[in-house]
């Protein structure tokens, strides 16, 4: 039997989760009545994928933007004698990730689910250089932690750099909403706005043609949970015996990873879709914990 | 993989579980909902 067959729901079921993470991070309906944001005690709990907590539907907080804020403002809290230096949040990615690596991009992410419905557009694809995926981690150290760690005014505090000057997130799901819902914040759109505009419709086209640019290329949030793909419970496993390099892995996959170069590399996002769609030759599977849930197919090969 | 590779997911989960408990007890909660209840202006580029 192929591994096709082996797993006949398992793309289905990454879909209806993906609509469900999306709308349960986005589950304050009553935006457009109260013309403001979700204000309840929902919010102290981060969701695990990049959804800015400025949306009006938003009901949760974005990891990344509490990360910052928590960098942004460690010497005023230091100065009075608090420790918030984000071990919360630290300790929320680290949890995630030590379990899973980078499975939330795949499954509960909304900003992913977006990418990869855009992508379904009818066009000519094309690929990126693989040198651009550092890129997402140059965004980590310096906008994420260092920048707003070091560059502060005159009280000590910092600024939230990868929200304010790149986060498409932020831009979509709650810059444009809220400038429709509360009509005087047109009145101070400047410059900033319009380059953030420009950043997110540059990436919504190259969303028509590259697969999930932003994931690959811009996501610090990404660059978090790739550091333990290789050390996670849940983990890929690549049988190089079973492998014929027909690279039909990389065709299929929604981040252009090479599998057949090796498992658990950084951009894998554990979508599964190798495992269900692509691979006939069982040169891919999982394991947990150590452990295979299914056993390893025979080699096919010939010798 | 060496069977002592497994146990790092649980050094690691047991790591960030006490890492998490640190940041609740001394009330990083409050201020991520601090945070998240105003409107952010700066981070949405409007400001």
């Amino acid at each position: 039997m192929s591994q096709l067959y082996r797993y006949p729901m398992m793309l289905d079921l990454r879909r209806w989760i993906q609509i469900v993470a999306t709308v349960l991070s986005n589950a304050w309906l009553l935006f457009p009545f109260t013309g403001t944001i979700y204000q309840g005690k929902l919010k102290s709990f981060c969701v695990p994928g990049l959804n800015c907590y400025s949306c009006p539907a938003a009901v949760g907080s974005c990891p990344l933007g509490a990360l910052q804020t928590f960098m942004a403002n460690i010497r005023p809290s230091l100065a009075v004698g608090n420790f918030h230096i984000g071990f919360y949040v630290i300790g929320f990615l680290g949890l995630i990730g030590s379990l899973v690596g980078r499975m939330p991009c795949a499954w509960v992410c909304p900003f992913g689910f977006m990418q990869e419905l855009i992508h379904k557009i009818p066009s000519p694809k094309i690929e990126i250089p693989r040198i651009l995926a550092w890129l997402k981690y140059a965004m980590l150290v310096f906008l994420v932690i260092l920048l707003p760690l070091l560059v502060v005014d005159l009280f000590g505090y910092g600024e939230n750099w990868f929200c304010k000057y790149v986060c498409p997130a932020g831009t979509l799901q709650a810059g444009i909403p809220m400038i429709i819902l509360q009509p005087p914040l047109r009145g101070i759109l400047g410059t900033l706005f319009a380059v953030k505009l420009i950043i997110l419709v540059v990436l919504l086209v190259s969303m028509v043609f590259i697969r999930r640019p932003f994931c690959r290329t811009l996501c610090p949030l990404g660059a978090i949970y790739s550091l333990f793909n290789k050390v996670s419970v849940f983990r890929m496993v690549h049988h190089p015996d079973n492998c014929v390099l027909c690279k039909q892995c990389y065709r299929n996959c929604p981040m252009g990873v090479r599998f057949y170069e090796g498992a658990n590399q950084k951009d894998c996002i554990r979508c599964l879709q190798c495992l269900r769609k692509s691979c006939k030759y069982g040169a891919i599977s999982y394991e947990v914990a150590g452990a295979l849930p299914v056993e390893k197919k025979q080699p096919v090969k010939e010798s | 993989m060496e069977k002592s590779g497994y146990k790092t997911p649980y050094l690691l989960l047991i790591f960030f579980l006490i890492v998490l408990v640190v940041g609740i007890n001394i009330g990083e909660v409050e201020v991520v909902l601090e945070k998240a209840i105003s409107i952010c202006l700066s981070c949405i580029g409007i400001q």
